[in-house]
């Protein structure tokens, strides 16, 4: 076990804990650009999604796991990323043009839609997202000149410096090297004090008032980030499917977001790794064993969305610190072999926090 | 003077349709002002609700009123047992938590009743189906009649219980200091529980008026979302409030529908919603709630 002896207030600060969490992470980076050599290209395919959806987890970790906010419209400013840069891209922008584009509008929009909500509770967010979702998504549907409606939209095949990015591996790399840079934007602002601020909010917004951090401005710009990230994951995801439906960004995807964020481990950008490959591969998984099941289980239809539920319901009552959170306690018990203790991840009992006077 | 019948028509036919949101939002309301939890997956409790009445009459060939009647009674103990075995446990995490928590619950609620029952609607005759009432010119369905009827009547017995019963003045004290409550001796956690079942109950009662308009099946529980417009438009808390906020927003879909494009009468509550919260966040019967510190 390493122990680590700070001896610099620097070393609260720094990304990497100590010089094993480089190795580490290093050895990570090699493996995963090797990859596309060694999988075939359904699974690199796959993987692709994974990063998509970790980048748009990423944003909404942010928001719910260090904000404490809900948004059960997370979904929504990923389609008016991809509808943005499907839309530039026929209108022949360059990519790396389109890619901030996209970010740039949905955050417009989280702008938009989070100044006159985040004022008041985290629960009006909830349901005022849940609305704009909607909003949104019919808008997809009924904005035919833009959107093509239910005929879809094709979307071009882009070029950076010459290189046409189609495939799964193109989209792969991309995908890798975005999630590399929305990873490394939300390690450095969780070390900045607006991250702090940021988690001081979640844990009390009344002691962060009282601190001085202008709660609803902080507040604002998070989610501002936050659908940021959506907007690029968005951008990507165009590309991935190569031809968008507004039926596509629904309330399913937004719960499948919180179900990453939730399941990977609230409060950990490891986490957002782990749940979005749980949500993504998890349906793979199922279509893969689905005629190995016993009697007729894996041909329920609805199959998936109950098993979302289903282990979002179980996770919350049963593991709150998601699969990363586990990963860590699992670690720890190795770590201090002989001599674990039972109560050392327990959950602390608290008192209900109440919003009323 | 046809234009003022139809706008009449529209406005009755509104007027219905909000009742239903009204009773839903009437379920999040009395959950909310008692333990401050937002029951995401009430439209879908709704929905069982709905099941339940449906299986009553269609397999065991009960009577419509006995089959409602137990539909509501089943649904109200579904919805104490589901606070006693699931909700209770994560009284005291952060409220995100609780909003994930009932989500997928909904998720859940959805996935079993569409195993159980199928993915088709399904109906059962009632005794308003396709039968109006006419005076001259203005033709009145049975279906809206009841629904407004049926709605009164809910309405009326929750007022009686709640001021007038020992067990609903204890609710509202749980409601108003659970603390102050539990030094009187008043049993929270069941009152809370209670506080559940009728929620549940409720809502299977506006599925069950829902019927003789449209039919029972799985995802009518999206329903939910438009009752939370009708909830904040009320003022969330109020629950007066959230039967006017019903039966505003029903009708403001019925005359969007009318006299909007064709789209807008889909977002008309969403829009309602983010109106509410953006020009007056306390709705329209504020509650003066400031958080001291």
């Amino acid at each position: 076990m390493r122990t680590l002896f700070k001896t610099d207030y620097r070393q609260d600060l720094t990304i990497w804990r100590h010089r094993g969490d480089l190795f580490w992470y290093g050895l990570l980076l090699l493996i995963v650009l090797a990859l596309p050599h060694l999988l075939g290209v359904f699974y690199i395919g796959e993987l692709g999604a994974v990063f998509i959806y970790a980048i748009a987890g990423v944003g909404l970790m942010l928001l719910t796991g260090y904000t404490g906010l809900v948004n059960l419209g997370h979904a929504a400013f990923l389609g008016i990323g991809a509808y943005t840069n499907a839309v530039l891209l026929t209108a022949g922008w360059p990519y790396l043009l389109t890619l901030p584009a996209s970010a740039l509008l949905a955050a417009i929009a989280g702008v938009a839609i989070g100044i006159p909500t985040l004022r008041m509770s985290g629960l009006y967010l909830a349901i005022a997202t849940l609305a704009f979702g909607e909003i949104v998504s019919n808008v997809l549907e009924k904005w035919d000149s833009v959107t093509h409606g239910f005929n879809g939209l094709p979307v071009p095949i882009p070029e950076i410096f010459g290189y046409p990015i189609a495939g799964a591996t193109a989209v792969y790399y991309v995908a890798l090297a975005m999630l590399i840079l929305t990873l490394w934007i939300a390690a450095n602002i969780l070390r900045t004090p607006f991250g702090r601020a940021l988690m001081a909010i979640r844990d009390s917004e009344v002691s962060a008032r009282s601190m001085g951090i202008n709660v609803a401005l902080y507040k604002t710009v998070a989610f501002g980030v936050s659908a940021a990230m959506a907007g690029l994951a968005g951008a990507l995801f165009a590309q991935y499917v190569n031809y968008l439906a507004p039926n596509s960004f629904d309330v399913l995807l937004s719960v499948q977001f919180l179900t990453i964020v939730f399941v990977g481990g609230v409060g950990s950008l490891q986490g957002v790794i782990f749940g979005a490959l749980f949500v993504r591969l998890l349906p793979q998984a199922i279509s893969i064993f689905r005629d190995d099941l016993p009697g007729n289980i894996g041909h329920l239809p609805g199959l998936d969305p109950s098993l979302f539920g289903l282990i979002l319901v179980l996770t919350i009552l049963f593991q709150p610190t998601g699969i990363y959170g586990g990963w860590l306690s699992l670690k720890a018990w190795f770590q201090d072999f002989p001599l674990h203790r039972a109560g050392g991840f327990r959950r602390q009992r608290s008192y209900a926090k109440s919003e009323r006077v | 003077m046809t234009d003022v019948l139809r706008l009449l028509q529209l406005i009755v036919n509104g007027a219905a349709s909000g009742c239903i949101y009204g009773l839903i939002a009437l379920g999040f309301v009395l959950i909310y002002k008692a333990t401050e939890v937002i029951n995401f997956a009430q439209g879908d409790i709704m929905m069982l609700g709905g099941f339940a009445a449906y299986s009553l009459v269609a397999w065991f060939g009960m009577n419509y009123w006995i089959a409602a009647l137990g539909a509501i009674v089943i649904t109200a103990a579904f919805g104490y047992l589901l606070d006693v075995i699931v909700i209770r446990r994560v009284i005291g995490q952060p409220q995100f938590a609780v909003v994930m928590l009932t989500l997928g619950l909904g998720f859940i609620f959805r996935a079993v009743a569409g195993i159980a029952w199928g993915y088709d609607s399904v109906g059962y005759v009632t005794p308003f189906t396709n039968r109006t009432v006419r005076f001259g010119h203005f033709v009145l369905g049975y279906d809206s009649l009841s629904i407004i009827g049926g709605t009164v009547v809910l309405c009326a017995v929750l007022y009686l219980f709640f001021n007038r019963t020992r067990l609903g003045v204890a609710m509202q004290a749980a409601s108003q200091n659970q603390l102050a409550a539990y030094y009187m001796g008043i049993p929270v956690r069941t009152i809370f529980s209670l506080i559940w079942a009728i929620s549940a109950g409720v809502s299977a009662a506006a599925a069950v008026l829902l019927t003789p308009v449209a039919m029972v099946d799985v995802n009518m529980g999206f329903l939910g979302i438009k009752a939370f417009a009708a909830a904040v438009l009320g003022g969330f808390g109020s629950i007066p409030g959230a039967l006017v906020g019903g039966i505003v927003i029903g009708i403001a879909e019925q005359l969007a529908g009318f006299y909007l494009p064709a789209g807008f009468q889909q977002v008309t509550s969403d829009v309602v919603l983010l109106a509410t919260l953006i020009l007056m966040p306390q709705g329209l019967f504020s509650q003066k709630i400031v958080k001291r510190v």
